[in-house]
């Protein structure tokens, strides 16, 4: 029953410590005001106990300078809380701009991990320590929320839209991956464990094993199998839009509105094709919902994303 | 406190209890003190259908693979327990006991001023808590007492449209609650009762009345769309039909969170009487506390999104529901250091009534402090979702409202049942439950902090530890609890006959007989003074 007992987590991600001594700092306040509060409610308990029936003590209406004074302080320490917090979530929500990128999809209930070289993980999620990894998420069914308490990350994985964090491992080992919202029955065993190797045993893992083919690769070959290509390569009437350097940027829509064509932009073309419409083409795009799985969507995207430069040339693999 | 033989006093006089008999008397009674037994009764049992679940669930809990059910099951009762004792324990509880029963004599009033109304509320909240059972005897429901979307309008095939309704029934019962509150509160004072006479628990009353009113209607509103959703497909909530299911949580806390006030603040009005009472002072700062009660009301309309901090909602909306989450904090922290200030130099005795209120400031003080933790940004990402925030809610909800919820019992019993319970049990009790409320709850804060998500029907070995803890703790606590049913029931039959005044308060509800007759009063008070003028010597205090 002992084994494995501690009282502090493993610290194992860029963010840990900070948000520890975050952490430490609130418990000391904490600390302090419950032993003020405690030691004079006893003090005046004992003090002020009463000792004969006839007890009439003065009253005392209140003090202005004393109530401004409680006022204040935990005003002012709160204000301290609240600046620590904010400007650390700041600090930590922001991926640096040269993350390696791995998908995530939750199901009832399990985890399934894409890397963008092909290996694919069920529950298990390999990584190289010291480097930044940022993870794009989404949800095949309920609301699932990736937690990876040594790394002090986490983030609701949501139906019908892209969620992402970001962590750097500091150290190698072994930690718990879990569900921590609530999604249905095996909720409690929706969770897994997350491989923090070194950058040697990182490059041998991937290329070991089942390879499988890269994300793009998967995706230009549903392209071609969902028949999106007879539209949007094979088509040359101009009736649809050519999808080479999308990514990324500003498109203009027919309700004169304009959007960034990101991930989220990309995966309601495909499924909800009725939500935008680009200026100057007719809505024929037909909707791919119950099609496609979440994975093969993140597969398409990542091939999309992948078609840059002019238009015609043949998409670079 | 003299002690008269039962039945010299108790037969010879006619009150609102043996004014007359019958079921029927009962069933359709008018008097706002029936009613109020009429929710006692009620709610304690919802309250140890709710505990049992809670006992069942901490014994499953001693192993980590899962003692006693399967995960369904688990799942089930956490979603009864929490149900039970949030929308028909814990909502209804000081208000709808305490509140029905005190408000009209604390401001010298002969009923509420909706008689009937007040009848009807209680049938409504009979109404929601029997198709609530019922469902749950008919196969439960899964989705926790959040009813999060889209797993509760499409995964889960539990009746969660049974409960749904019966919680959707029972916030009639609060909005008319509230109503007949505010209504009463404005309208029915005694002659020279101004608003800065009136006891801290009446503040507290109508600012929980005013949550009641604004916003039980838009949880009625959040459950009627969750059943279009499951029922129609509307697509409101699912993604696949173009919804979102982030608005469901949007518009489930902005209920949900003002609600954890509506638990808390009768809970400090009781308690700023009590402390008064038994510290012989007026409460310091009176002002101020009354204040705060009515900002807190406000604030707490505008933190909702605290609870999302990791649904991805936008930084900048993260850093404004932080910044005032931390607000909110505020006017409670003035309040604990006002009642404690309040004991300075007063003539304190440790009846068991103060010893609950002395545990609730204790308690509060914590649960209110580890907020902090999950209204700041960086450590909530840690936090949320984690056995932290079922340690934090449970001191604010188990440690302060329900201590001050036994508290009043225990402070108003004599005059609700005309009797003196045992003061060395009451004392006794106060003391298990404080012991066994910690021991089960404070490790719960260990464990979140180091990663054990909520909601888990087994769990990684290594947190075994705390988890015995826990479950140790919580048989205590539940003995704990069952101690007061005893002592209590058997006060009502071999207690000493209680006399009008056994504590020396103040209030007006003091004035009158114990049990008072039905019409409260035998003639209208008139109001000279403020509420706790402990100091003058216009009449003995015992
Ligand atoms: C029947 C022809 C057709 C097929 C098949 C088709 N599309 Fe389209 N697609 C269009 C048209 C036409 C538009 C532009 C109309 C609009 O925006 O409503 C479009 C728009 C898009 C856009 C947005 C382009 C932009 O410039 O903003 C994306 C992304 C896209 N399609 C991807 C796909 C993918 C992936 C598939 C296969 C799964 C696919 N399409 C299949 C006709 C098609
Ligand atoms: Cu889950
Ligand atoms: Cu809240």
């Amino acid at each position: 029953m002992w084994s494995g007992f501690s009282l502090r987590p493993d610290q194992a991600s860029t963010i840990a410590k900070g948000v520890d001594e975050l952490h430490y700092f609130l418990t000391a306040v904490t600390l302090f005001f419950t032993a003020l509060i405690f030691f004079t409610i006893f003090y005046f308990m004992i003090k002020y106990h009463r000792r004969s029936e006839a007890d009439r003590p003065a009253e005392i209406e209140g003090s202005l300078p004393l109530e401004i004074l409680w006022t204040v302080i935990p005003t002012l320490i709160t204000m301290v809380m609240f600046a620590w917090g904010s400007s650390l979530y700041f600090r930590n929500s922001r991926p640096p701009v040269a993350s390696a990128e791995i998908f995530v999809v939750g199901k009832q209930w399990m985890w399934h991990l894409q890397h963008p070289e092909g290996p694919r993980e069920i529950n298990e999620l390999h990584i190289p320590v010291g480097v930044p990894v940022k993870l794009t998420m989404t949800s095949e069914d309920v609301i699932h929320d990736f937690y990876i308490p040594a790394f002090r990350v986490k983030k609701d994985v949501i139906p019908g839209r892209y969620s992402s964090i970001w962590f750097q491992a500091t150290r190698t080992g072994t930690y718990h991956l879990f569900c921590a919202q609530y999604c249905g029955m095996q909720h409690a065993g929706m969770t897994g464990w997350v491989y923090v190797m070194s950058p040697t045993d990182y490059a041998q893992w991937l290329s070991g094993g089942v390879k499988g083919e890269s994300m793009v690769d998967a995706g230009g070959r549903l392209f071609s199998q969902l028949g999106c290509i007879t539209c949007h390569v094979a088509d040359k009437s101009g009736r649809c839009p050519p999808l080479q350097g999308l990514y990324g940027k500003a498109q203009k829509l027919a309700d004169g509105r304009s959007m960034i064509a990101d991930e989220a932009y990309i995966r309601e073309s495909i499924v909800h094709p009725n939500s935008h419409h680009v200026a100057g083409y007719a809505p024929i795009m037909p909707t791919f919902q119950g099609q496609i799985s979440e994975e093969q969507l993140l597969q398409l995207i990542a091939y999309i994303k992948s078609l840059r430069g002019e238009e015609g040339k043949a998409p670079k693999k | 406190m003299s002690v008269i033989p039962a039945e010299q006093l108790m037969d010879k006089r006619v009150h609102y209890l043996n004014e007359s008999y019958g079921v029927k008397s009962w069933l359709f009674t008018k008097d706002h003190k029936r009613i109020g037994l009429l929710y006692l009764a009620s709610i304690t049992f919802m309250f140890f259908i709710g505990g049992a679940a809670a006992v069942l669930m901490r014994l499953h809990l001693i192993e980590p693979q899962g003692a006693l059910v399967e995960p369904e099951t688990y799942n089930k009762l956490f979603t009864m327990h929490g149900v039970i004792m949030v929308f028909f324990f814990l909502i209804p509880s000081i208000p709808a006991v305490l509140g029905n029963f005190l408000v009209p004599m604390m401001i010298g009033a002969r009923d509420l001023a909706f008689p009937k109304l007040n009848l009807l509320s209680w049938y409504l909240y009979m109404a929601g808590a029997l198709l609530t059972l019922s469902a749950i005897i008919a196969g439960g429901v899964d989705t926790g007492w959040t009813f999060y979307t889209p797993y509760s309008s499409v995964y889960a095939n539990t009746h969660v449209m049974a409960v749904a309704i019966g919680v959707f029934i029972n916030g009639f019962s609060s909005i008319l609650t509230g109503l007949n509150f505010v209504v009463t509160i404005h309208k029915m004072r005694a002659p020279g009762l101004t608003w800065f006479r009136l006891p801290l628990f009446i503040w507290a009353m109508y600012a929980t009345s005013i949550i009641f009113l604004l916003g039980t209607p838009v949880l009625a509103i959040t459950l009627v769309l969750l059943g279009l959703e499951r029922l129609l497909h509307v697509g409101i909530f699912d993604p696949k039909l173009g919804g979102d299911p982030l608005l469901f949580q949007h518009l489930f806390w902005f209920y949900s969170h003002p609600a954890v006030y509506i638990m808390i603040l009768p809970g400090m009005g009781v308690v700023s009487e009590i402390i008064a009472c038994f510290s012989r002072k007026r409460i310091f700062g009176y002002g101020l506390v009354a204040f705060s009660s009515m900002s807190i009301a406000a604030i707490s309309f505008l933190v909702w999104g605290h609870h999302m901090f990791v649904t991805g909602q936008s930084i900048y909306a993260g850093l404004i529901f932080s910044a005032l989450s931390f607000m909110v904090a505020i006017p409670s922290a003035i309040k604990v250091f006002n009642w404690t200030a309040t004991l300075y130099r007063g003539s304190i005795s440790y009846d068991a009534p103060m010893l609950y209120a002395l545990g609730f400031i204790g308690l509060f003080t914590m649960g209110g402090l580890t907020g902090m933790f999950l209204a700041s940004l960086a450590t909530d990402v840690h936090l949320n979702g984690t056995y932290f925030i079922v340690a934090h809610f449970h001191y604010i909800m188990v440690g302060g409202a329900v201590m001050a919820y036994l508290g009043g019992i225990h402070f108003w019993w004599p005059k609700i049942s005309g009797r003196m319970y045992s003061d060395g049990w009451a004392r006794f009790a106060a003391f298990v439950i404080f012991i066994g409320f910690n021991l089960t709850f404070f490790p719960q804060f260990m464990l979140g902090y180091l990663g054990m998500p909520r909601r888990y029907a087994f769990y990684p070995a290594e947190f075994q530890v705390l988890n015995v803890m826990s479950t140790a703790g919580a048989s205590i606590l539940g003995i704990g609890y069952l101690i007061p049913l005893v002592y209590l029931a058997y006060s009502l039959r071999y207690g000493p006959v209680a006399p009008a005044n056994p504590w020396g308060a103040r209030g007006l509800e003091w004035r009158t007989s114990s049990p008072p007759v039905t019409e409260n009063f035998e003639e209208t008070p008139i109001v000279t003074a403020e509420a706790y003028a402990y100091d003058e010597g216009r009449e003995p205090l015992a």
